[in-house]
């Protein structure tokens, strides 16, 4: 461990994940499947059918009549606001609905049935306002306001909300001399490309129980990617200690961001507080799940980027309007992340970027695998495709050309750590055969190839924390409790190899504390952006550092050696002077006896270390110039080979390839199943998915009208590959890889479809209708 | 008050006799009433495969049967495929690949594989392709899920 060039041989060892027998027979434990006998309620949720109203008068008397119900709530019944980066949402609306979908009462009752029965026994008089559905339009001056009290609002000081308007966080990029660059550009490119809602789909919809207590502590046992901020902010919404919150979170069954933070937990809360000493539970229908919790907002992007003659991008405007929804107390931060993220992976010397987080009376947008970036780079990459075009470049050449290295100075004044994106392109490039045709099946057929780049870096407040605690046992086993979720991911397996490999034992001698616990698991801000396996990692080796020298001190003092000289290989101290050895079970719990057993070194080990990036500084408000915006970007490109029927329209993925720097891949085969599933959700959303809103009332909120690819959709060719260019602050180098693969993926296919049929649409999903129809004007406008 | 009906039959190789409400689905008997909780709600609308089971030995989506239609059959469970003590061999294929993330899907998706390889020992990949496609896994990519089941078939 010490000697860093010479990492530990379970370091990029594709050991087996840690979970697969559980999940395998089904023993794997949901918070679905928790056991709280007939005390237990059900919980359902009345909601607004109007995108925008007031809310004259609630009737519930008739409900709270019903026998089985025990509890009915409404907005009078808890006034505060709750928000991870803005506080502007109602756990139940009060005066007035933002959405369609917004909770408007709830029910608690001995079943569910019960439960909806008296939903449609509470009377709500509403009073419909005008509504806007478009971030363009909910900008202009007249709109009608969502939120009348922005300005008053908490916020935290990273967030620049515009009080008076709809737009609740106005992110800028000012650098360089945009005016004089357009001048010295040889060709300038501009478009506009739409990039509509999505849905997250886990196939675990959102649960959550909640009991309160007569003393007034309150337990929550959710299905979270956040537990440890689900218990600050819910303690902050109701002025609590967080210790008198607990909140204890299984397996989660795919989260992708749309289990971070809290969003309807806060709702079985509200219930249980008028049903003390009842254990609530809300789960979500599949239809709920579609329109009444986090989706992946909508982008409008407008973009103009230029080049000079020799195929240097020169200069970038880039304008987004994020379709934050009626509440953006998260999706604030997704407008931030496309500001500073703006130029995409390249080195633009003049770049002027206003990023809008602007409400609107759709349903609300949240964190989605890729915090923004798949949107963002859905422009970027295909602008950059047109911009090659333009200047007669090859494209993978002028992307190579103008990506970022270390050392570049890039938008927000930050300068760029060693990144591996040039190698990646070669990778992908070659892996497509880029430049050689590829030919189709039949003569109505035309394939395709594409490529796109991208970087990513975790969306985060500057000083999120880990920590970690290794509990030894006497037979030389380790509890190791951290607070980063199993959410698929498989950290749970690199957190175990992380501490094995730190400590000098055998895998299969760490084992997880789970469930996930803020009473007992170590502190740990999310499992969102990409950042566990590097923070999580970095707090595991810090305990692991601590319990190290517990050890050596005691075994120091045990054989009159030095510490230094001595090492734990296979679980046993030995020393490098005196060949000695000891197991660690022979002592981590009894310590060892002094000679003749006069007296004894040492007692039970506990080893505990944390991490938090320190380094991270504010951006100025009118120019997002800092020293340094984020703690790191991880890099990666695609390329695909599409075939496409110009009769139908229909589009046959025939190779799909990724390439991402990841600096150490600490477990090779989890970061391959990272990339497969991340690209084939990436896929998913460029070819099928869309949430269809009319006037704000969803039109798809089911798997036959919104559809998710199946096993049928699979790219016929599929391949994986990282480099590793390492990260100076990464366990082993490492850095996160789970948001990137779906990052790119839309405008590589994009990219495939233009190379293929000379079509560009203006936004996913990219459908055979769609794609049948442009060919057929395409092929028009050629005659 | 909601008519109840007493029902027998066989759960996992156990035979069993309850009194159920006439609207309670298979999917809510098993999870509830047996608290067999392997197998998971993913839609409640025969769209996603979660919930799959086998009824005398035929695939099926436990949320799209009342549990009154169960009365004589034979039910097997995810619980079921380890009832003779160890993994099947197809559980230890998917173990073998890889081929689990969040695990929320694995139930329904091991079920309907194992159904599938009784009729079809043999089946070409394309077979388990149309076989699993009504079970949405959202975090696989799937690719590893086929390999795990076309590799039981060859050995």
């Amino acid at each position: 461990m010490e000697n860093s060039d010479q990492l530990p041989e379970l370091i990029g060892k594709s050991v087996a994940r840690i979970d697969l027998k559980e999940k395998a027979t089904g023993e794997a434990v949901f918070t679905d499947d928790l056991q709280f006998g007939n005390n237990l309620l059900y919980a359902r949720i009345k909601r607004s059918p109007y995108p925008h109203a007031l809310i004259k008068s609630i009737d519930t008397s008739e409900a709270e009549r019903l026998p089985g119900v025990k509890a009915v709530v409404t907005g009078a019944d808890f006034a505060g606001r709750i928000g991870l980066y803005l506080k502007d949402r109602h756990i139940i609306a009060r005066d007035r609905v933002r959405y369609v979908g917004e909770p408007v009462a709830g029910v608690g009752a001995v079943s569910e049935e019960i439960a909806e029965k008296a939903l449609e026994l509470i009377q709500v008089d509403y009073e419909p306002l005008p509504a806007v559905f478009l971030p363009q339009e909910a900008i202009k001056p007249g709109a009608p306001l969502i939120h009348p009290d922005l300005g008053k609002y908490d916020v935290v000081n990273f967030i620049f909300p515009e009080p008076g308007t709809n737009i609740s966080n106005h992110f800028k990029v000012r650098k360089g001399d945009l005016e004089k660059a357009w001048q010295d550009c040889a060709v300038i490119v501009e478009n506009e490309y739409y990039i509509p809602h999505i849905q997250h789909v886990p196939l675990e919809t959102h649960v959550a129980v909640a009991q309160v207590d007569h003393s007034g502590k309150i337990t929550l046992w959710t299905s979270s990617q956040s537990p440890f901020a689900q218990r600050d902010l819910i303690a902050k919404t109701w002025g609590m200690s967080p210790s008198d919150i607990r909140v204890i979170s299984p397996y989660v069954g795919g989260g992708f961001g749309c289990k971070a933070g809290v969003t309807m937990e806060a709702l079985p809360i509200v219930i249980a507080m008028k049903a003390k000493g009842h254990p609530v539970k809300l789960r979500l229908t599949r239809e709920e799940e579609f329109y009444t919790n986090f989706v992946r907002q909508a982008l409008l992007i407008r973009l103009k980027m230029g080049c000079d003659a020799d195929g240097n991008i020169l200069a970038m405007e880039n304008t987004m309007y994020w379709d934050g929804g009626a509440s953006t107390e998260y999706g604030v931060n997704i407008a931030r992340a496309g500001g500073y993220s703006c130029t995409g992976p390249y080195d633009i010397p003049n770049v002027r970027a206003d990023s809008y987080c602007v409400y609107t009376n759709n349903t609300i947008g949240g964190p989605y695998r890729g915090f923004g970036m798949s949107e963002l780079h859905t422009g970027i990459e295909q602008c950059v495709d047109e911009l090659a075009d333009k200047i007669h470049m090859d494209k993978v050449a002028f992307r190579k050309q103008n990506v970022v290295a270390a050392g570049d100075t890039l938008a927000t004044g930050m300068v760029m750590h060693p990144t591996g994106i040039s190698h990646c392109i070669d990778i992908v490039a070659e892996a497509i055969e880029w430049g050689k045709t590829s030919k189709p099946g039949s003569p109505h057929k035309k394939r395709g190839k594409g490529i796109a780049v991208m970087w990513k870096a975790p969306a985060m407040p500057p000083n999120p924390g880990s920590s970690a605690t290794l509990k030894f046992n006497s037979d030389g086993t380790v509890f190791l409790s951290i607070g980063g979720q199993e959410i698929g991911q498989g950290a749970f397996t690199v957190a175990a190899q992380i501490a094995a490999a730190g400590l000098g034992v055998p895998i299969d001698w760490i084992r997880i504390s789970k469930p996930l616990d803020t009473d007992y698991s170590s502190y740990e801000w999310q499992t969102v952006a990409s950042r566990i396996t590097w923070t999580m990692g970095n707090a595991i080796l810090a305990a692991v550092k601590d319990a190290r020298n517990q050890i050596f001190k005691i075994v120091a003092e045990a054989w009159h050696e030095n510490e230094a000289d001595l090492d734990i290989k296979d679980g046993i101290v030995c020393s490098s002077i005196s060949d000695r050895e000891i197991s660690l079970k022979d002592f981590v719990i009894t310590g060892i006896p002094k000679k003749n057993y006069q007296g004894w070194i040492g007692g039970p080990i506990i080893g505990r270390g944390n991490f938090m990036p320190t380094y991270v500084t504010g951006l100025d408000k009118e120019t997002g110039q800092g020293e340094r915006a984020v703690v790191h970007f991880t890099t990666g490109a695609q390329g695909f080979i599409v075939e496409i029927d110009t009769q139908t329209g229909k589009l046959e993925i025939i190779k799909a390839v990724s390439a991402f720097d990841v600096g150490k891949a600490i477990n090779p085969d989890l970061v391959k199943a990272q990339i497969e599933g991340g690209m084939m959700q990436g896929i998913s959303s460029a070819l099928f998915e869309q949430l269809v809103f009319k006037e704000g009332v969803l039109q798809n909120p089911n798997f036959v009208d919104y559809r998710i690819a199946t096993t049928m959709d699979t790219p016929e060719q599929m391949e994986c590959y990282y480099v590793e260019v390492p990260q100076d602050d990464g366990p082993f180098g490492a850095r996160g890889v789970g948001e990137h693969p779906m990052v790119p993926t839309i405008a590589a296919i994009g990219n495939a479809i233009y190379d293929a049929v000379g079509v560009r649409l203006e936004g996913p999903p990219f459908t055979a209708e769609k794609l049948c129809l442009a060919i057929k004007q395409h092929n028009h406008k050629e005659k | 008050m909601k008519k109840k009906h007493t029902i027998t039959l066989t759960v996992n190789g156990y035979k069993e006799e309850l009194e159920i409400p006439s609207n309670l689905t298979l999917l809510h008997m098993i999870r509830e009433n047996f608290a067999l909780t392997g197998t998971k709600n993913g839609c409640e609308a025969g769209e996603c495969g979660a919930c799959t089971v086998l009824v005398n030995g035929k695939p099926v989506n436990s949320c799209m049967v009342l549990a009154v239609e169960c009365d004589g059959a034979e039910i097997m469970t995810i619980e079921g495929l380890t009832e003779s003590g160890g993994l099947d061999q197809l559980q230890q294929s998917f173990i073998e690949h890889n081929a689990i993330q969040c695990g929320f899907c694995t139930p329904g998706i091991l079920i309907t594989a194992f159904a599938f390889l009784q009729s079809n020992p043999h089946p070409s990949e394309t077979e388990i392709r149309e076989a699993l496609v009504g079970n949405l896994c959202r975090c696989t990519g799937y690719e590893r899920i086929i390999q795990a089941v076309l590799d039981t078939t060859l050995e």
